[in-house]
């Protein structure tokens, strides 16, 4: 994935700053929430909601059983259509393969429409060291290619900034931008408008994603808002489209179940605004598809964690996650931030970094994100999956070792408590080292001088039947099949 | 009907007056329960926090322990849901039946009126476990309800996460406590002496919080307002 968050700390470090960030919360807190808002709304209205859920989880599992034969097909068809077919094995050579095909042109400049592919590529800074120079046309995209900043949201990714920095950010960055400019959305819509119209009319190369490819008809669809799409794809002579190779649907048939999930629940609306479609290439005109893999073939080989390869990247997971609204985008150090970036980073990276490993953790596994899936990834339970497969840090391996072994036997856990029992005046208010995170913002709670156990004992009551496991709880025999 | 408890490790050791008034309000209403002494932990800690090997022998302890009851009734959402969620996808068969309190005194014994008796103004936090895993619904609500001299306030985002999450408490501190201050924010907004959940391991993160801020608000287990009466009104 891409180079510019190499380095960064792990998620608990990166969101301890953002916390005390208190713009960035505000900010966080009401883009998300107003979102969280219209997608209730939006869903809300239909009854069939929940089939269309199942049947959005179904198409994806289907397409990605066969991928290798809807992929095949899809290259024919666009083939067949005009268009060239390039396939990336991962990111260097998908970068490889765009820096070429833009030089095969003779230009230097390409005007883009807002791709989640490109950017976990890093192809922005992979051409630019080729000296070609990429133009974001989306505005948001804009707003943080400006700033020299991340992305931290899929569907917004300048959600960490308020209007008025968008402002001050046009006035020192953007060419042409007026001296009175305001802070009014109306006014900063209006300067990027003027500044990007230039660039779609002298532009002669374009570069997309994709948010769907049709097998059957080596079709793709993009759908955006502002209309900066529909002019990338349609004005330049030649278009370079980046897509994973996941983003397969095998009929048009299938598309209409995912044009009803995706609007309702990435922007809240019932309808796309600009729906783009096209098929190979025009007279005149050059189209390329460059099919990326980048880690998405190892991530479907897991049981557990393919189902992340199902997601349509409609951020319903950012808006509602509890986490998200706090640490913010850059914490999870890639362009896929919140829920679905805490499973879809570590397997496409790895778990080799601190901060991938930490991923898997950045969650308190409250279960919102999954609720609000429109093709069902149950996201805890890959989290919980990806934790058993992270390298665990040696303190917590005895941490967890020893209360293993204290709950193994019923006597055990019965003489520990009764041991904390008797020291429960001992216990300090503070408590030290990795512990002190419980109580620097926690009261400790009392501890009782009688577990539930002893009381239980004492009072005389009774098992009323031959348990099982006795009571000096070794277990008879495993009980476990599998 | 044989029903057993599963107080759960947190409870047994840190409150057992949640299960000793658990014990109680079945008693009142006719359930003899018994309490399985080989019981100790669900796995749910292990699980969550990556230590799958540990969680399985726990959760074969577990089924072992509970076999040949009709119904284990557990006063914590999250322990419940840790066994009728979690274990089918760890491959462990022969799952006892469990529910959470809430659900056993709603669906199995069919009474929303418990003859409480609780003359405070309470809130409730419907945790996250309860919510989305066992999707118990409106069950607490409807028990609360009919408790005589209880007034139920309405908790702002009540349906958000309070940032407990086990270990996240402690890998993720200042997510953790950043989540806790705005829940305790909404619960200063309803003016209730009481703040009641279904989990004690919430109210263990957002009661200490609590009392850490000298807020005055208490936090109560759900089987802790359900068993008061009148002549045990502390």
């Amino acid at each position: 994935m891409s180079g510019v968050f190499v380095g960064m700390p792990a998620f608990p470090k990166n969101a301890a700053k953002a916390v005390q960030n208190s713009q960035l919360r505000f900010n966080l807190r009401k883009a998300t929430h107003t979102i969280r808002g219209k997608r209730a709304a939006v869903v809300g209205e239909l009854d069939d909601w929940a089939e269309l859920r199942q049947a959005g989880k179904t198409i994806k599992d289907h397409t990605l059983r066969n991928l290798d034969r809807y992929l095949v097909e899809l290259e024919e068809k666009v083939t067949a259509a005009g268009g060239v077919v390039h396939w990336a094995r991962d990111a260097a050579e998908a970068n490889r393969i765009v820096a070429r095909l833009v030089k095969d042109t003779g230009e230097t400049e390409v005007v883009k429409v807002k791709s989640m592919a490109t950017m976990e590529i890093g192809l922005n800074e992979a051409l630019a060291e080729e000296g070609i120079e990429a133009f974001e046309t989306d505005l948001a995209e804009l707003i943080v290619q400006l700033g020299d900043d991340f992305p931290s949201h899929i569907l917004v990714p300048a959600i960490h900034r308020n209007r008025a920095e968008i402002r001050e950010l046009f006035l020192k960055k953007m060419a042409g931008a007026p001296k009175d400019l305001t802070d009014e959305p109306r006014a900063l819509a209006e300067a990027a408008r003027l500044y990007l119209r230039k660039r779609f009319l002298e532009a002669k190369v374009a570069i997309s994603g994709a948010n769907f490819m049709i097998a059957e008809t080596g079709t793709l669809v993009v759908l955006e808002s502002e209309g900066n799409g529909r002019m990338c794809l349609t004005l330049p002579k030649t278009l370079i489209s980046v897509v994973g190779i996941e983003k397969l649907l095998p009929t048009w048939q299938d598309l209409e179940v995912f044009l009803q999930l995706l609007p309702r629940s990435s922007t809240g609306e019932r309808m796309n605004p600009y729906t783009s479609m096209w098929t190979g290439a025009t007279e005149g005109q050059e189209f390329h598809l460059v099919l990326l893999d980048n880690g998405r073939t190892s991530v479907l080989a897991d049981k557990v964690g393919r189902q992340a390869l199902r997601c349509i990247r409609c951020s319903a997971c950012l808006n509602v996650c509890p986490v998200y609204e706090r640490a913010g985008g850059h914490a999870y150090g890639s362009v896929y931030p919140g829920p679905i970036g805490a499973i879809l980073t570590p397997q496409l990276r790895g778990m080799d970094s601190e901060l991938d490993r930490s991923l898997p953790y950045a969650s308190s596994l409250c279960g919102a994100c999954y609720e609000v899936c429109p093709v069902a990834i149950d996201i805890p339970s890959v989290l919980v999956d990806l934790r058993a497969k992270a390298r665990h840090p040696r303190t917590e391996r005895a941490g967890m070792a020893a209360a293993g072994w204290v709950f193994e036997r019923s006597k055990r856990l019965a003489k520990a408590q009764r041991f904390g029992g008797r020291m429960r005046r001992l216990v300090p208010k503070r408590l030290p080292g990795p512990l002190s995170a419980w109580t620097d913002t926690r009261d400790m709670p009392e501890i009782p001088a009688e577990s539930f156990r002893d009381w239980w004992i004492r009072e005389g009551g009774t098992a009323g039947r031959r348990p099982a496991v006795p009571p000096d709880g070794n277990l008879p025999q495993e009980s476990r099949k599998s | 009907m044989r029903v057993a408890l599963f107080i759960t490790c947190v409870n047994d050791t840190l409150f057992p007056g949640t299960g000793k008034a658990a014990v109680e309000l079945l008693r009142r209403l006719g359930v003899e329960v018994d309490f399985p002494l080989a019981q100790t932990c669900c796995g749910q800690m292990h699980l969550n926090t990556g230590y799958r090997d540990e969680a399985v022998r726990l959760a074969d302890r577990f089924t072992a322990t509970f076999a040949g009851y009709d119904a284990v009734v557990a006063p914590s959402g999250s322990c419940a849901a840790m066994v009728r969620e979690q274990y089918p996808h760890l491959g462990i068969e022969n799952i006892p039946k469990v529910y959470d309190l809430s659900e056993f005194l709603v669906d199995v014994l069919g009474v929303t009126d418990v003859g409480a008796y609780f003359p405070h103004k309470v809130t409730y936090h419907p945790t996250c476990h309860s919510l989305r895993g066992l999707k118990v619904g409106d069950k607490p609500f409807r028990l609360l309800e009919n408790v005589r001299g209880l007034e139920l306030v309405p908790l702002p985002g009540a349906e958000e996460c309070c940032g407990f999450g086990g270990t996240f408490a402690v890998k993720n501190r200042d997510v953790s406590a950043a989540m806790c201050a705005d829940k305790i924010g909404n619960v200063m907004k309803t003016g209730a002496e009481v703040l009641c959940a279904a989990d004690n391991s919430c109210l263990l993160h957002i009661g200490g919080t609590l009392k850490r801020q000298k807020s005055g608000v208490r936090v109560l287990h759900l089987a802790e307002i359900l068993a008061s009466t009148e002549e045990n009104a502390g």
